[in-house]
């Protein structure tokens, strides 16, 4: 046993890259070249801004992604508190130094990139309850005293996040430290119990929240409600997205993104830019591509062997699985909008980072499948 | 299995696959609800969205922001907005006009908000009379339109609202506007939100100057239109902002008046101000055309301006470098008497040329100027006598002088033609040319020839700053009220020094930098200025004004484009013998009226021969111009509630 474990722990640099599973790696590349294509696009066709520097940050964070794959994962297991309180920071520094723009307080100005903590704090936050759930035994995984502590890890990001307000990303970071403790094994009564207290307090949460964010979720039960306010970009979505057919209007020919129908359309809406120049098969090749991400990430939780590695892939092979079914079903008209990224497509260095940074830790997990974390 | 407690471990692994895989089955459905989603909107209901798309439902326009106005100190507006007119469309003639605007779209480069803005005139006249198109048509749309024009019936000639001047006079120093570049757009960060197409920018002088606060902000017309395209109601309108206007300093009155003087003339003037430093006048010649560039330039007219030899399109007052002659001489004597160098009754013997080193260095005058002190160097302009001081001033010492005064800096802010000139020292030799300094550059240098570059408002500055009784001035070119105490301040200084000054002017001059040691030899120079331009033997004697209204005092230049030579030399040689381009440049600088200086005023007539002949009656006019209209700007200046 003793043997085996420094055995494994020293893996020399061949063994670690004989053991990175590379049909996620190029999933990855492919779906990276893919959003390049469809970020040119949303430049108008020129190697503009946005597409610049979309490019510079994929190979920078794919580096990113490599490195912490080469990383143990032990390192990561006993790092994982730390590494969330450093984003808990992050979230509390957002508050008193961070960027204001349109009405709402998401970023800190780190002089070469606008760093969106809340979009860490997703990854954050399952490394966080994965390792706690990985210590607790299966005795007390259900005794009430333990649930504290998940609780109050998952309660303040999520407030701190939607009083930005960002309401979006703090049903995501929410969805990600769900999945790990339903994972884990808390008792269904208990998901039952916080549903009901949820719906109790339902009422008191939209008091709170602004117009905007009311409005938006009336127009999603109605988008004909208000058609060139808050429904406009559902409508506009849907137009493009239908408007492309089975096989698309053609690389840089989508017409409603063209002529400015489309809002946002590098970030949330990139999506619906794709499916309008690429179609049907378009559409469903970026499916195919998440559901082989997916897929491998959940692969590579079967093949660990530490309950940390199985509850971390497992947990964020699903709440990556979230954040694309979340965009696309807003794109798509399904849900409101509530301002989430598409994973790797979409414009925005801290989601790229925060994904690529989750990527590498599934990676070393891979790599180190073996390998008891303590 | 390798933990400690592994039975616990296994239970876990159990537990948590069972659960994942109820996760997995639920992502399964998702993924099939999606999958179904995107059929039912891509393949059972793309048609609908198709045509929803072809004919959107909504429509958005931007609308170009009007462009703010430029205006003279009088308020006349000197870049203002017109309409103008290149291509026509009687509506009369067309048979589905939407279907045209949708046709002329696929062709030309014309945007939603062009065609409302169409539509709407449309609506209001009458069919048979003509609307304006499309603002800006270069050659290949052009073509295109010739290509279709058998099916755009009813469109003949174009128009658009675009910037006009009112005429050229003030073309360089207003600049002009033309289309957005690609290199604007990457340049210019504030036209980022601001692209509408057929949007025209700043491109040089103040236009560009000002261009971001100028030019406005971008608004937006949201319609529902049917779908054929035409338009049901308006959703939401966003009418921009109208770019800021500004008033300036310049006096179009003067500038128009000076324009027609420099006419044929490769020339600049420039008057300023010499207590605020308002520019009252600025012109370079020849001009250009300024409203050919709003619509793309005509070839042509591009090509003609490109080859003249005068150089219409560079702004001479502030870019034209020049070597300031005989004017810096005030310069040198002022710098030999602020470091004590001579004494204004030290004397030299011209005999017409001096010897160093066994070069020969000639004065102007062969003859020689006989016994010769500074009111009298100044006066004749002697050489010698210049020569002499310089090699005792030095180099250095000039320079540190020359500087002060404002020779070798931009005179303006933001003006990206401006240039700064030359003002050589010995590091300056050593750091750009590579060599050390010889003596005989510095003999050249005190006659303000060799290396010495200067632009026409940079002689203007100094002898503004040196009529004023040596002061630092700032001059500006957007009108100020607020700042025009520098005036009051020196008269109560000069009057009343024992009484306490007001706050507010000890305030408002809190920062004034005296150039001088000692004031008295600023009074020498003006002095001799005074002789120069007022006293018989004053190379500027012919052309003085007696009324003391208007007697200015001043100084004259000619640069040398080409050395004498010897033969030529003995010869006498006259400039008006020589090519046009070999001749000399002719400088003059003066202020006026002597007695209480108003404005200083700077003339280069390139290659006017020299500047007592060429430059001295033209400033003579626009000085008795500008002095008329004194009167008339102190009331904007003094005048309350007034503002830009």
């Amino acid at each position: 046993m003793l043997q085996q474990r420094s055995l494994q722990s020293s893996l020399g640099i061949r063994d670690k890259l004989f053991s990175i599973d590379y049909i996620l790696v190029v999933s990855i590349l492919i779906l990276g070249i893919t959003s390049m294509f469809a970020m040119y696009s949303t430049d108008g066709g020129e190697f503009n801004y946005h597409t610049n520097s979309h490019i510079l940050r994929f190979f920078i964070f794919f580096g990113l992604f490599f490195f912490i794959s080469l990383i143990q994962v032990r390192f990561w297991y006993d790092q994982s508190y730390l590494i969330y309180i450093l984003f808990f920071i992050l979230l509390i520094g957002v508050k008193y130094f961070g960027l204001t723009s349109s009405g709402s307080k998401r970023w800190l100005d780190l002089y070469f990139m606008n760093l969106q903590p809340s979009e860490l704090m997703k990854i954050g936050l399952i490394l966080f309850l994965a390792k706690y759930y990985h210590r607790v035994s299966i005795e007390n995984m259900n005794r009430v005293r333990y649930l504290f502590i998940p609780i109050i890890a998952l309660i303040t990001p999520l407030l701190l996040v939607a009083t930005q307000p960002d309401l979006g990303t703090s049903i995501l970071i929410a969805a990600g430290g769900i999945v790990v403790a339903w994972l884990a094994g808390v008792r269904i009564k208990f998901f039952a119990y916080f549903s009901v207290i949820f719906l109790a307090l339902l009422p008191i949460a939209i008091s709170f929240l602004k117009p905007y964010q009311k409005s938006r979720i009336l127009t999603f039960l109605n988008p004909e409600r208000d058609p060139l306010g808050a429904g406009y970009q559902i409508i506009q979505s849907k137009i493009a997205i239908g408007s492309g057919g089975l096989f698309g209007k053609g690389f840089l020919n989508g017409s409603q993104s063209y002529l400015d129908y489309l809002p946002e359309k590098h970030t949330d809406f990139i999506f619906t830019l794709f499916s309008e120049e690429f179609g049907f098969f378009g559409s469903v090749f970026i499916l195919l591509l998440y559901t082989l991400i997916v897929s491998r990430i959940v692969k590579i939780g079967n093949l660990t062997r530490s309950t940390f590695g199985k509850l971390y892939c497992y947990s964020f092979a699903t709440a990556f699985f979230i954040y694309v079914v979340v965009n696309m079903m807003m794109v798509l008209g399904l849900l409101p909008i509530v301002g989430s990224p598409l994973p790797i497509m979409s414009y925005g260095g801290s989601s790229m980072m925060a994904i690529m940074f989750g990527l590498g830790i599934v990676m070393s997990c891979k790599i180190y499948k073996d390998v008891p974390v303590n | 299995m390798l933990n400690p407690g592994s039975g616990n471990t296994v239970i876990k692994s159990k537990l948590i696959g069972r659960r994942m895989f109820l996760l997995t089955a639920a992502k399964a459905l998702v993924m099939v609800g999606l999958l179904g989603r995107l059929i039912s909107l891509q393949i059972n209901q793309a048609t609908k969205y198709k045509s929803l798309s072809d004919k959107n439902r909504f429509r958005e326009w931007k609308l170009a922001p009007e462009r703010g106005v430029i205006r003279d100190f009088f308020n006349q507006e000197i870049a203002s907005n017109e309409p103008l007119y290149q291509v026509h469309l009687v509506p009369e003639n067309v048979k589905n006009l939407n279907q045209l605007f949708v046709r002329l779209k696929g062709i030309l480069n014309i945007s939603d908000q062009k065609i409302s803005y169409l539509k709407r005139l449309i609506k209001k006249q009458k069919p048979w009379e003509p609307i304006v198109v499309s603002d800006n048509l270069n050659w290949p749309e052009f073509s295109k339109i010739n290509l279709f024009l058998h099916e755009l019936n009813g469109l003949e000639p174009i128009v658009s609202v675009a910037r006009t001047y009112p005429d050229n006079s003030s073309a360089h120093i207003l600049g002009y506007v033309s289309q957005i570049s690609a290199k604007d757009l990457k340049t210019k960060k504030y036209l980022k939100d601001l692209s509408v197409p057929g949007m025209s920018v700043g491109k040089t002088g103040l236009e560009r100057k000002l261009d971001e606060q100028i030019i406005g902000k971008v608004g937006f017309q949201r319609y529902e239109v049917n779908a054929f395209g035409k338009r049901i109601k308006e959703i939401q309108i966003n009418e921009g902002q109208a770019g800021k206007s500004f008033k300036t300093t310049l006096d179009y009155e003067v500038q128009k008046y000076t324009n027609e003087l420099l006419t044929d003339k490769a020339a600049a003037v420039c008057v300023m101000d010499v207590y605020n430093g308002d520019i009252v006048s600025l012109v370079s010649s020849p001009t250009f055309e300024p409203n050919a560039f709003v619509h793309g330039l005509d070839k042509k007219y591009w090509n003609s301006l490109i080859t003249d030899g005068k150089k219409p399109l560079t702004n001479k007052a502030i870019s034209g470098l020049y070597p300031p002659g005989s004017t810096i001489k005030t310069l040198v004597a002022l710098s030999a008497l602020e470091n004590g160098i001579i004494k204004p009754s030290d004397t030299f013997r011209c005999k017409g040329k001096i010897e160093l080193h066994g070069e020969k260095f000639h004065c102007w005058e062969k003859k020689g100027h006989g016994i010769v002190n500074l009111r009298k160097g100044i006066q004749r302009s002697c050489d010698v006598y210049f020569y002499e001081i310089a090699r005792k001033l030095g180099v250095d010492r000039l320079s540190e002088t020359a500087k002060k005064f404002g020779l070798g800096q931009n005179v303006l802010s933001d003006f990206v033609e401006e240039r700064s000139g030359v003002v050589p020292n010995t590091k300056w030799k050593k750091k750009f040319i590579g060599q050390n300094w010889y003596i005989g550059e510095t003999l050249h240098s005190g006659i303000g020839q060799g290396y010495f570059q200067s632009t026409p408002i940079q002689l203007c500055l100094m002898t503004a700053q040196i009529a004023n009784g040596g002061f630092k001035i700032k001059p500006r070119i957007i009108f100020d009220k607020n700042n025009n105490s520098l005036r009051d301040y020196l008269k109560h200084k000069y009057e009343k020094p024992n009484e306490q000054l007001s706050t507010g002017l000890l305030f408002k001059n809190f920062n004034l930098k005296p150039l001088f040691a000692n004031q008295e030899n600023i009074n020498l120079v003006k002095d001799a200025m005074f002789s120069s331009s007022n006293e018989p033997g004053g190379t500027s004697y012919r052309h003085r004004m007696e009324n003391p209204k208007f007697t200015f005092a001043g100084k004259t230049g000619s640069s040398q484009i080409k050395r004498f030579t010897e033969a030529q030399r003995e010869a006498e040689v006259k400039q008006t013998d020589l090519n046009y381009k070999d001749r000399d440049h002719a400088l003059f600088i003066a202020f006026a009226p002597y007695k209480d200086p108003k404005y200083a005023i700077s003339v280069v007539v390139e290659h006017g021969g020299s500047g007592g002949s060429a430059a001295a009656p033209i400033a003579k006019k626009v000085i008795k111009k500008v002095l008329e209209r004194h009167d008339l700007r102190q009331e904007i200046n003094y005048s309350q509630g007034d503002s830009a």
